[in-house]
Parts: C-alpha cells; structure tokens; sequence
C-alpha cells in the first residue's frame, strides 16, 4: 500500500538482522540523527587475516523503519568483507538495497547506519 | 465563533493540490499559514514604496517609516504593552531571547550566580540560558513537569531563591501544550527576588490567545511573526524601559547611533539602540497585517475554536489504545497542541504515511531534547491547530493513523 514500506524494508524493521551486542567487539560507535533523536550503535570484531575484514558485526539502538532497515541491510552487507571493500560502500549502495528514493528528511534516516559503519571503521589503526 | 471554513478561503495555499489532493495542514505550531491580506501588505510595499525607512525626506521614505512604526504601536497595544518603544523588532522568537542574553545576561550574570529555567523549554530558552552559564560559570536548575505535563509549581518556592538573577519559562509549551500559569509563577518568583528577570518564550501564546504583559509582571516577552499568520524573519522583543535602557546595544552599525565621532559613538535609546542595520520592513509591514486579521477574529474566539479542536482531538485520539497522548488533558490548561505516540510505529514513519494523504503532522523532538528524554522518548508526533482547522482534520488523523498501524502491523 505504501512504495516507501515495501515488504523487503518492514521485513528488516521487524525481523533486524545482526541486532544487538558482541561480547568482545574490537571496536565501537554510535551516531545520532539530530532530526529525530534516534541514536544506532556499531560494533565490529575483526578477523586476523590480511588483508583484514569484518568478522562480526552487531548494531543496536532504536529508530525508524527506513533508519533500522538500512542498519540491518547494511550489517548483512559488511559481515565478511575486507575493510578495504567495507568502506566502499556509499550512499548509492544503500539506496539500491533499500529499493526506494527517499526525500532529502528521510534520506537522514536511511544514511545513519552507513555514517555509525564509517565512523566505526575510522576507528580502526 | 470561528468560521473556519470561511477563514480558510483567505488562505491561498488551501487551493494547492498535492498529487490531485487537498491539504490538511496540522503543523502550525511550527509555523502558521498565511492570509491573502499579509501576502498583500508585503506585495504592495515592494510594489508602491519599497524605499528605506527613516531619515529620507521623500514622500516614500516617509510612507515607509509611518507604516513601519504604525506596526510598533500595534503590536506594542496587541500584547498590553504601555508604550512603543518597549517593542524591539528581530528576526523572530529565538533571536529576542539571545538578544536578551546577549544584552542582558552577559553584563549582569556572574560567577556562582543562579538561574532557573525549566525542562518543557524549547531549545530557544533553554540552550541560550545553559551556554551562558557555561561561559559565567553561573548556575542553572531546572523546573521539573509531572505526569501529566503540568511544571511542579509546589517545588517552584523552593527552587527559587534570594540569589536567582534569571528566571526563564514558556507561556505554551510547544509539545505538551500546557498553558503555564504564568501569572501566579511571576508573583512567587518575584515574592521570594523581586529583582529577579523573568524571560517569557511566548511564541506559542501571542498567535492563539490575548497576552497581557503588563498584567503578567514580565520582564521580557519573546515571539515570532511567522507563527501568527505572519511572514517569517520578523520575531519581537518585549522588554520592560528601564532595563532595556540600561542594556548595552545588541550589534553595532547605522541606525542604532546617535553621534559617531573618530574618538567615540553615542547610541540611540531602546529600541532603536537594538535595531542595527536596514530592518526587515516588508516583515513588519506583514506582520501589521496578520495583527489587523488576528484582532477582527478575535483573539478570545480564536482560543475557544481551538480549545473546541483539543478537545475533540483528545477524545477521538484517546479511544484508541495503541495512542499515547502526552501534556494535560483538560482543554482548559492546553493550548491546540497535542503530542502523541502510536505502539509499534517510529514517528517518523507514521508522519510519512500521513503524508501519503498530505496530512501534514511533526514528527521528531520539536527542539525540546530535553522534555523528552524526561518523557523517555526519542521523538513524538506533534498535530496543532489554528484558525483555519476543523474537526474534519482531526477525522482525517485518526484515518491516516490507522492506515500507518496497519502497515507496521505484526
């Protein structure tokens, strides 16, 4: 009934992929989205092979659907990569996993994940 | 009585359409829309005399200068102020109150001295208040609110004390919508430091119902042109003679001088010494115009229309349990606010179902962070009304709500 609610999106909503917490993570952040207050938090644990890459990766936090679908979407995407090709991923690959155009409020909400992923990432020596 | 379906044929942006859909426009609050006859004030300076005010001898000069300072008086009477030369113009609500720290705070707020604002503020009089705290090295509390939305006036004589210099309060609060007792507030304050400041957020007060700052006991009053049926860019600063006299200019350059010399300037007096630079004119000339529209409705018919649409909105909201309604739920204590949660749907999303039928609501935290982290929440969804609401709008809420419940549906 609604083309920004498709059924892939709600799905991830309501059914997240990799929500929650590591015991051990390697490294950690979290970002707000100063529009609406929701906050998401990324932790990652990184496998000792070279080059290195995402072992496990958890998010956590509360938002909404467009902001949790993007963070579970994207969790999915990352999980095994190489850093090198984890921070590849930009806006546009975010979009074609989310499957909709979103207006420049909500693009906020679906970018968050990806900013918490880079912010993550940067953290990495 | 209102007629608001006659008063909404004043309103040209009605006549759009969005996707061959009319508008049900629920966010006035944020700002409010605006009449034919502003957009004809503002129209007709640019077109007949759109000339600087001030100092030109020419007949247009001199037409600009009366319109624009007719306005003062207007908005000076509009609000039970004494005299004109209290009514300083600005760009709107938030700039009156950092004008007032700017001007005020920063000269008379010292080290260890206290202040007291409260946790319903918008972020215009609570960031303004912290940060200036912040930089004297001042202390700063915060008014706490009750279950049921209302500030814990039992806690307020205690709170306050001989050493509070500032004490800084909404009429209206933007999310709960409660209507502060302001009255009885500014008499206990006052009582316990009758040289305490007290700074009114009035921005939701002055478009909805009759203010009287005078018979408040205020000593500044804030609010914006564009929440009152008027342009955006023009707020006013209400500030009582004496202090606003003895404050220093709020930025420097042409009009706020009397005499510059190489050694030295001599400023004007309030409120021109705070009215640096070409004003907004086309703004106060529309914001004369909104005054005209506000006063032939009547500002006592328009807080009743819209306690008439709080009230049926809280009623046919209430009934539907997923709903969680925050602020009082006497029509009586709130202004045509009203906040709401739905179980199971983020706001943001069911702000964005509603406008698939161009329901227009806020969704997020309205520049009150801290009210909702008290209200544990991260956002809320925000309907307010005006003159040109009816109770259709609210049916056709609760419509839109249903449809977003069904999406997010388990």
């Amino acid at each position: 009934m609604d083309d920004l609610y498709r059924e892939n999106i709600l799905d991830h909503f309501k059914n997240p992929r990799n929500y929650g917490k590591l015991n051990d993570p390697d490294f950690e952040a979290d970002e707000e989205n100063i529009s609406c207050g929701d906050r998401i938090g990324m932790q990652i644990k990184l496998k000792n092979s070279m080059p290195k890459s995402i072992e496990e990766i958890k998010f956590h936090g509360e938002g909404c659907a467009i902001s949790m679908a993007s963070a579970s979407l994207l969790t999915e995407k990352v999980k095994g990569k190489t850093l090198e090709d984890a921070k590849k991923i930009g806006k546009d690959d975010i979009m074609k996993m989310l499957g909709v155009t979103l207006t420049p409020t909500r693009l906020k909400c679906g970018l968050l994940p990806l900013e918490v992923l880079s912010r993550t990432l940067s953290l990495v020596k | 009585m209102i007629n608001a379906t006659k008063i909404k044929s004043d309103f040209p942006l009605f006549k759009r359409l969005i996707n061959g859909k009319s508008i049900v426009y629920l966010d006035s609050t944020a700002s409010s829309l605006k009449p034919q006859q502003v957009i004809e004030a503002i129209n007709e300076y640019y077109t007949r005399y759109s000339v600087n005010i001030f100092r030109g001898v020419y007949d247009l000069s001199e037409e600009a200068t009366v319109n624009y300072e007719e306005v003062r008086v207007k908005v000076a009477k509009f609000i039970g102020g004494k005299n004109e030369n209290e009514i300083v113009f600005v760009r709107n609500a938030t700039e009156a109150i950092n004008l007032v720290m700017d001007s005020w705070g920063r000269q008379n707020i010292k080290s260890g001295d206290e202040m007291v604002a409260t946790v319903m503020e918008h972020h215009a009089n609570f960031v303004t208040w912290q940060q200036l705290a912040q930089l004297k090295n001042a202390k700063i509390k915060y008014l706490d609110i009750n279950e049921d939305g209302y500030l814990k006036l039992d806690e307020l004589a205690s709170f306050v004390t001989k050493k509070t210099k500032l004490f800084a309060v909404t009429y209206v609060s933007n999310v709960l919508g409660t209507i502060n007792p302001l009255k009885k507030i500014i008499l206990t304050v006052k009582k316990i430091n009758p040289e305490i400041v007290v700074v009114i957020d009035g921005a939701q007060a002055v478009p909805h119902m009759k203010v009287d700052v005078s018979d408040l006991g205020c000593d500044f009053f804030a609010f914006s042109g564009h929440k009152m049926l008027g342009p955006t860019g023009i707020g006013i600063l209400w500030g009582r003679y004496e202090l606003l006299d003895k404050m220093v200019p709020y930025q420097f350059g042409g009009e706020m001088i009397k005499e510059v010399t190489l050694k030295k300037t001599r400023f004007q007096s309030p409120p021109y010494k705070f009215e640096a630079g070409t004003p907004h004119i086309a703004g106060v000339i529309g914001l004369g115009a909104a005054i005209d529209y506000l006063e032939k409705l009547d500002l006592k018919e328009v807080r009743e229309h819209e306690k008439e649409l709080v009230s049926y909105a809280l009623q046919e909201l209430g009934k539907d349990k997923d709903i969680k309604i925050y602020g009082p739920k006497n029509p009586e204590d709130k202004g045509g606010i009203i906040a709401f949660t739905i179980r199971g749907v983020h706001p943001h999303d069911a702000a964005q179902i509603l406008n698939n039928d161009n329901i227009c609501i806020r969704s997020g935290h309205h520049c009150a962070m801290p009210l909702h982290i008290r209200l544990n929440l991260n956002a809320s969804c925000r309907a307010s009304f005006y003159v040109y609401n009816t109770k259709e709008d609210t049916d056709k809420l609760i419509e839109g709500i249903l449809k977003a419940k069904e999406v997010f549906k388990k």
